[in-house]
C-alpha cells in the first residue's frame, strides 16, 4: 500500500512539488491529494500581469496538464482546508471533505496585505494576487472606461505595485503610484537607482508620489472609490485603487494547530522544510525558513524539490535563498541581485549613472574590487543574465567594463563555471545546461528547456541559456545547422534576403549563386522553398517557365492531391460569403463530374475525386460561373473566416464580413513559408474564432483589435494582442507588414505561432517592427505588399487561357483522355469515395487481368 | 540496364512533349510508366505506381538531384509521402520513415529509354 501525501494549497509551489514527486517516485510510494481553494489548476502567478494583455486564464497554465490525470494524483479545486487535526492526522475542508494523511504539506502561499484603512472595503478597491483579483480589476476598469478616462492609484511602489501600475496604464487608466518610503522598489534598489527608476516610470505616463502615506479612501458621490487622503494633507483623485502594500503568509492553519510560527509570521521550518511537527512540512511563501518568509517563487521551488527528495528518503537541504529579482514591466528594465545595498563589511560600490538616458548601474564588489557581491541595474539590465551567476565569484578584468553601455565597454566574455546557477527559478546550473547538450543530445534551445526546465518560469535567464547552448554546440563541433537542405547552406530567411537583394529570379540562378554545388538540381525541400521566395520577390505565374518545375504537385496542378492520386478542388469563397447562384453553380459542377462534396473547416466547399485530366474542364465551368482559385493547395493565404457581423447580428459592432472579404481579396495568392489563415469577428463574442488564426481581428466599438500567432493543428495557440482599436486603414497596413515580415524571416513550414516565439524580440519585437518601424523596413514592406496586390491574377483563369500550360493536365502523354485505370470508387451515404485496397482486391479475380473497377471514375453513383 | 534483352521499343511521345525536370505518365499496355526528361536531355522511365502510397502518382513528384557516394544522381520525390528515388536505378534512397504498402518492394521498376528522331521510345 502506498502512503498518502496531502498538500494544502494549489499554487505554484504545490504544482512543482507534485511534479517533482511524480517524476522521481517511479515506484509509486506516494499517492497525492492536492486541496486547493482557487477554482482552477495551479497557474503561473508570476505571469499574472500578462492576463491583461489579451491572454486568458488558460494561457497561464503551468507544466504538463497530463500531471493532473496521473492516477496517483487527485486535485480538489474550489475547496479550502479549514482544519488540521494533528493527532488524528486528518484535514477537513470547507465543503466537509476529510482526508487522512501520512504526510502533510502546507503550501498555502500568501495573501495580499491590506492595511487597516478607512474605505479599504469600498467597491473599486482591489488587491493583486489571483486570476480572480485581476479579472475583477480588469472588468471594473473596462466598465468605467465606457464613459470617462479612468484615474487609477496604486498603493505601494514595490515590484508588485509597479507591475500593477503598468497593467492599469495598459488598460487606459491614468495612474499614480503612491509610495510610503523615499524611493521606488526600496527593498531591491538604493536611492540612486530608485530615482532613475522614477524617471523611467514617469516616462510611461505613470505618476509617482513619494513619502505618501494614505490615511483614508473616500467614496465618490456616484458610489465606489472617489479619492485618497494622505497623511501630509494631500489628496489624489482615483476611480480605482490597487493595494500592493505587501503580502502576509497564510499561516492560519499552522497557528490554529499549534505549529511554531515565525516572529513576523510564516510557519517555521528547518532546512529540510519540516515544521515543528515531523509529519508536516511547509513550503513556498508560507514557510519561514532560515528566519524569514520569501516572496519569490525560486526559493519556493527549491523547497518543493527538497520536500519531494526527502519524502523519497533523500537528504537534500535548503542552501539559502537567491533573492535576485527583475521587474517585469515593459519599457522599464530593473534588476537587483545579491548584496544590492553593499552591506558586506568593506564592500566597494562601483556606480555608473546616465541621468539623461535614465540609466543607473551599480556593482557591489568585495574590498579588493575583484569578487562580485551584488548589483542594481536600472534602465539597462542587459548585463543581468550574465552577471547574476557570477555572484560570489571573481570577475575577470575591470568590473567597470560590465557597466558601460552594450558594445562600448568591451566587457570580457564570461566563462561561467559549471556550478554557477543560471536559472534560479528552476535551480539549473551552467553545468546542467551544458550537460543537456553534451550528454542528452539536445541540439536547440527548445530541447534544452524541455530537458532541464531552465528558462521556463520567469524567463529572465533565457538569453544566457541560449548563449550557453550555442557555445556548447559549437564547441561540440555540432554547428547548429540552419541549412535548408544539402543544396543550400543558408536558412530560409537568409536565402530570402539573398534572393531579394541580388534580384535573381530563377531557380537556376539561385542555385548557381547560393547553392552548395554547381551540379546540384535541388530537391523536394529547396525547390518549393525557392518557388515560394520568388513568388514574393519577383511575382510570376506558378507555371511560368522554370517555376513550374519547382512546384509540389498541389501547386503544379493547382488542386490538392488525395490518397488515391485524384485531386480535390476548392474555389475561393471569400469571407465565407456565397450567393445562392454560386452555390448552385458549385453543386452543378460537382454533380456533373460525380465529385464528393464536403463543407471544409474553412467555411467553403471542397469537391473531391477529380482526375488530373478533369481539372481544366472543372475549372472552366467554375471560372465561367465567376469563381477563382481558393489556393487550398498553396503555402499561401487560405481563408479569412468571418462571422455574420453587424449587418445581421444583434450584437455585432462592425461589419466583419465586409472586412473579411476585403482582407481575403487583398492577401489571396500571397505565397508564404506555411499556410496563413485569418479570422474576423464582429464583436468580442468571437464567433469567427479569430484568435485561433495567424491573424485574428476582433471588432470593438472604437475600431479593430488585431491578434497574431494563433494556431489550430497539433499545438493550438491563442493569438496574442498586437494592437488595439485600430481604424481600418491602420489595421490593413499593420497586417500587411506583419504578414510580409513573417514571409521574409520565418523558417520553411513554420507557422506564425512558433515564428513569433523564435523571431528576434518575440511578440514585442514584432510589434516594434510592425508598429514602430524599428528596423526601418516598413516602407519596403508596404511597397512589396502593394506590388503583390497589383500583380495578383487568378492562376486558374490564366492557365485556362494558355494551351501550353494546359498540356500538363494530360492523364497520359500518349493517351491524354484515358483516365487512370487504377482509380476505383464505391458509393457511400449518397456520394462516392475511393475503394479500399480490400475492395479492389475483391474486384480483381485473377492477377494478370485488367483490373475490374468496383465503380469506374465516370460511373454514376446516384440513380 | 537491360538494353540487351530489350525486344520491343514502343514510341511514346515526342521529346518536346516532355517538360524538362517534370514528369509525365505514359500507358504501355497495362503498365503505367513515369517518364522524366532531365536538363541534359536524358529521358528516364520508372514505374508510375508509388509503392508507399499504392497510388499511381510518381510522375507528379519533384525532380532534383542528390549526392550519393560523391556522385550526383537525378531523383524524384513521391508527391504523396515524399520518399526519394534514384531515377537511374529506381532505388529508394530515402523511405522517409515509412514501409511500402502490401509488402511491395520499396524500389521502382525501370525501363530503358532511347530518343531517336525526336521520338521517345520505351523498351520492353
Ligand atoms: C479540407 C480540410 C478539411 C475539411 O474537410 O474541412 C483540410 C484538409 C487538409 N489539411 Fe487542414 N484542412 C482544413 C482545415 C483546417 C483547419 C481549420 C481552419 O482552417 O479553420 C485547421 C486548423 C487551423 C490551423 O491551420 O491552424 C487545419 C490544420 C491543418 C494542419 C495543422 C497545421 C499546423 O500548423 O499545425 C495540417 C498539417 C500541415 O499543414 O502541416 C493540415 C493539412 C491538411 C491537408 C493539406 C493534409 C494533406 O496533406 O492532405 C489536407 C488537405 C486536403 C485537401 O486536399 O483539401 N491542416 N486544417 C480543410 C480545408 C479548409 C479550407 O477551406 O481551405
Ligand atoms: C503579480 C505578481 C507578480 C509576481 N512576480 C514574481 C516574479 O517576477 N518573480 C518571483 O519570484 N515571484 C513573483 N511573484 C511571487 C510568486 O508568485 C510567489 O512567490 C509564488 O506564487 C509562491 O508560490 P506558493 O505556492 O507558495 O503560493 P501561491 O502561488 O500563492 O499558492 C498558494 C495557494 O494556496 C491556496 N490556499 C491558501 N490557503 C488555503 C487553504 N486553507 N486551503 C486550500 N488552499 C489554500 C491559495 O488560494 C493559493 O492558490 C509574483 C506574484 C504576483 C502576485
Ligand atoms: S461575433 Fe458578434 S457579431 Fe459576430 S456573430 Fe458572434 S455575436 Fe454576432
Ligand atoms: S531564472 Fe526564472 S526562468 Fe530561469
Amino acid at each position: 500500500m502506498n502512503q498518502h501525501l496531502v498538500v494544502v494549497g494549489g499554487g505554484m509551489v504545490a504544482q512543482r512539488l507534485v511534479e517533482a514527486l511524480r517524476d522521481r517516485d517511479t515506484a509509486g510510494a506516494w499517492r497525492i491529494t492536492v486541496l486547493a481553494e482557487e477554482p482552477r489548476r495551479p497557474y503561473d502567478r508570476v505571469a499574472l500581469t500578462s492576463y491583461f494583455s489579451g491572454r486568458d486564464a488558460d494561457d497561464l497554465a503551468l507544466g504538463d496538464p497530463e500531471l493532473w490525470s496521473d492516477p496517483l494524483v487527485t486535485l480538489v479545486r474550489d475547496d479550502a482546508v479549514t482544519q488540521v487535526d494533528r493527532d488524528a492526522k486528518t484535514v477537513t475542508t470547507a465543503r466537509g471533505r476529510t482526508e487522512h494523511y501520512d504526510h502533510l504539506v502546507l503550501a498555502t502561499g500568501s495573501s495580499a496585505w491590506v492595511p487597516p484603512l478607512e474605505g479599504a472595503d469600498l467597491p473599486g478597491v482591489f488587491v493583486y494576487r489571483t486570476v480572480d483579483d485581476v479579472a475583477a480589476l480588469r472588468g471594473y476598469v473596462e466598465k468605467l472606461s465606457e464613459d470617462r478616462v479612468v484615474k487609477g492609484a496604486v498603493l505601494g511602489g514595490g515590484l508588485l505595485g509597479l507591475e500593477a501600475a503598468g497593467a492599469l496604464q495598459a488598460l487606459g487608466a491614468r495612474t499614480t503610484v503612491l509610495q510610503v518610503g523615499t524611493h521606488l522598489m526600496s527593498a531591491q534598489v538604493d536611492l540612486g537607482g530608485g530615482e532613475a527608476l522614477r524617471r523611467l516610470i514617469n516616462q510611461l505616463g505613470v505618476g509617482v508620489r513619494l513619502n505618501a502615506m494614505t490615511t483614508t479612501i473616500k467614496p465618490h458621490r456616484r458610489g465606489g472609490v472617489g479619492r485618497l487622503e494622505l497623511a501630509d494633507g494631500g489628496r489624489v483623485d482615483a476611480d480605482v485603487v490597487v493595494i500592493a502594500a505587501g503580502v502576509r503568509p497564510r499561516d492560519e492553519l499552522g497557528r490554529a494547530s499549534g505549529l511554531a510560527i515565525g516572529e513576523r509570521g510564516g510557519i517555521v521550518v528547518d532546512d529540510t522544510c519540516l515544521t515543528s511537527d515531523l509529519d508536516i512540512s511547509a513550503v513556498g511563501e508560507v514557510a519561514c525558513i532560515q528566519g524569514a518568509t520569501i516572496g519569490l517563487v525560486a526559493p519556493g521551488y527549491a523547497m518543493a524539490e527538497i520536500t519531494a527528495d526527502r519524502l523519497l528518503g533523500g537528504t537534500s537541504s535548503f542552501p539559502g535563498a537567491d533573492t535576485a529579482t527583475k521587474l517585469k514591466l515593459s519599457g522599464v528594465d530593473v534588476a537587483s541581485f545579491g548584496d544590492a545595498f553593499g552591506q558586506t563589511p568593506g564592500a566597494l560600490e562601483i556606480v555608473w549613472a546616465d541621468p539623461v538616458g535614465g540609466v543607473y548601474k551599480k556593482l557591489v564588489m568585495s574590498d579588493d574590487a575583484r569578487t562580485l557581491l551584488g548589483g542594481v541595474l536600472v534602465g539597462d539590465a542587459s548585463a543581468y543574465a550574465s552577471l547574476r551567476p557570477m555572484l560570489g565569484r571573481e570577475l575577470p578584468g575591470d568590473p567597470a567594463a560590465f557597466l558601460l553601455p552594450e558594445g562600448g565597454g568591451g566587457a570580457p566574455e564570461l566563462e561561467l563555471p559549471d556550478d554557477a546557477a543560471v536559472c534560479s527559478c528552476n535551480n539549473v546550473s551552467a553545468g546542467t545546461i551544458r550537460g543537456a547538450v553534451t550528454e542528452h543530445g539536445c541540439t536547440d534551445l527548445g530541447a534544452v528547456k524541455a530537458c532541464t526546465k531552465a528558462g521556463t518560469s520567469c524567463g529572465s535567464c533565457l538569453p544566457l541559456v541560449k548563449k550557453l547552448v550555442t557555445t556548447e554546440l559549437a564547441a561540440q563541433g555540432i554547428a547548429v545547422s540552419t541549412a535548408l537542405c544539402e543544396h543550400f547552406a543558408l536558412s530560409r530567411a537568409q536565402l530570402y534576403d539573398a534572393v531579394r537583394v541580388s534580384g535573381v529570379s530563377s531557380f537556376t540562378q539561385v542555385i548557381e549563386r547560393f547553392g552548395t554545388r554547381a551540379e546540384g538540381r535541388g530537391c523536394d525541400i529547396c525547390r518549393p522553398t525557392v518557388a515560394s521566395i520568388l513568388a514574393t520577390t519577383s511575382p510570376a505565374h506558378v507555371l511560368e517557365g522554370e517555376r513550374a518545375t519547382l512546384q509540389d504537385t498541389n501547386d503544379h496542378v493547382m488542386a490538392n492531391l488525395q490518397k488515391d492520386g485524384s485531386y480535390s478542388v476548392v474555389p475561393r469563397i471569400a469571407g465565407g460569403e456565397v450567393t445562392p447562384e454560386g452555390l448552385i453553380a458549385i453543386g452543378e459542377v460537382a454533380k456533373d463530374f460525380g465529385l464528393y462534396t464536403k463543407i471544409t473547416g474553412g467555411q467553403r466547399i471542397d469537391m473531391f475525386g477529380a482526375r488530373i485530366d478533369q481539372l481544366p474542364l472543372i475549372w472552366q465551368r467554375l471560372v465561367d460561373a465567376g469563381f477563382e482559385s481558393g489556393h487550398a493547395y498553396g503555402k499561401s493565404l487560405r481563408t479569412v473566416k468571418s462571422c455574420v457581423g453587424s449587418t445581421w447580428c444583434r450584437f455585432g459592432v462592425q461589419d466583419s464580413v465586409a472586412l473579411a472579404v476585403m482582407l481575403e481579396l487583398r492577401y489571396r495568392g500571397l505565397r508564404s513559408p506555411h499556410k496563413i489563415k485569418l479570422g474576423v469577428s464582429g464583436c468580442a463574442r468571437e464567433c469567427a474564432e479569430a484568435r485561433g488564426k495567424d491573424v485574428g481581428v476582433i471588432a470593438t466599438d472604437k475600431g479593430w483589435n488585431v491578434y497574431v500567432g494563433g494556431n489550430g493543428g497539433f499545438t493550438p495557440r491563442h493569438a496574442q494582442l498586437l494592437a488595439e482599436d485600430l481604424d481600418t486603414e491602420t489595421l490593413v497596413r499593420t497586417i500587411d507588414r506583419f504578414l510580409l515580415y513573417y514571409v521574409r524571416t520565418a523558417d520553411r513550414l513554420q507557422r506564425t505561432a512558433p515564428w513569433i516565439e523564435e523571431v528576434e524580440g518575440g511578440l514585442d519585437g514584432v510589434r516594434a517592427v510592425v508598429m514602430e518601424d524599428s528596423l526601418g523596413i516598413a516602407a519596403d514592406l508596404d511597397e512589396q505588399m502593394a506590388l503583390h496586390v497589383v500583380e495578383y491574377e487568378d492562376e486558374w483563369k490564366a492557365t485556362l487561357e494558355d494551351p501550353e500550360k494546359l498540356r500538363r493536365f494530360a492523364s497520359f502523354v500518349n493517351a491524354p483522355d484515358t483516365p487512370d485505370p487504377s482509380l476505383a470508387y464505391v458509393p457511400e451515404r449518397g456520394q462516392s469515395r475511393p475503394a479500399t485496397a480490400d475492395e479492389r482486391d475483391d474486384a480483381r479475380p485473377t492477377p494478370h487481368h485488367e483490373p475490374v473497377l468496383v465503380a469506374g471514375a465516370r460511373l454514376e453513383v446516384r440513380s | 540496364m537491360t538494353t540487351l534483352e530489350t525486344a520491343v521499343w514502343t514510341a511514346v511521345c515526342r521529346v518536346q512533349d516532355l517538360a524538362p525536370e517534370r514528369g509525365a505518365a505514359a500507358l504501355l499496355g497495362s503498365d503505367q510508366v513515369a517518364l522524366f526528361r532531365l536538363l541534359d536531355g536524358r529521358v528516364l522511365a520508372v514505374q508510375q505506381h508509388d509503392p508507399f502510397s499504392d497510388a499511381h502518382v510518381i510522375s507528379r513528384g519533384i525532380v532534383g538531384s542528390r549526392s550519393v557516394d560523391g556522385v550526383e544522381v537525378p531523383t524524384v520525390a513521391s508527391p504523396m509521402y515524399k520518399q526519394v528515388f534514384d531515377l537511374t536505378t529506381g532505388r529508394c534512397l530515402d523511405a522517409a520513415g515509412k514501409t511500402p504498402a502490401r509488402g511491395l518492394s520499396p524500389d521502382l521498376r525501370t525501363w530503358p529509354v532511347r530518343v531517336s528522331d525526336g521520338l521517345v521510345e520505351v523498351g520492353r
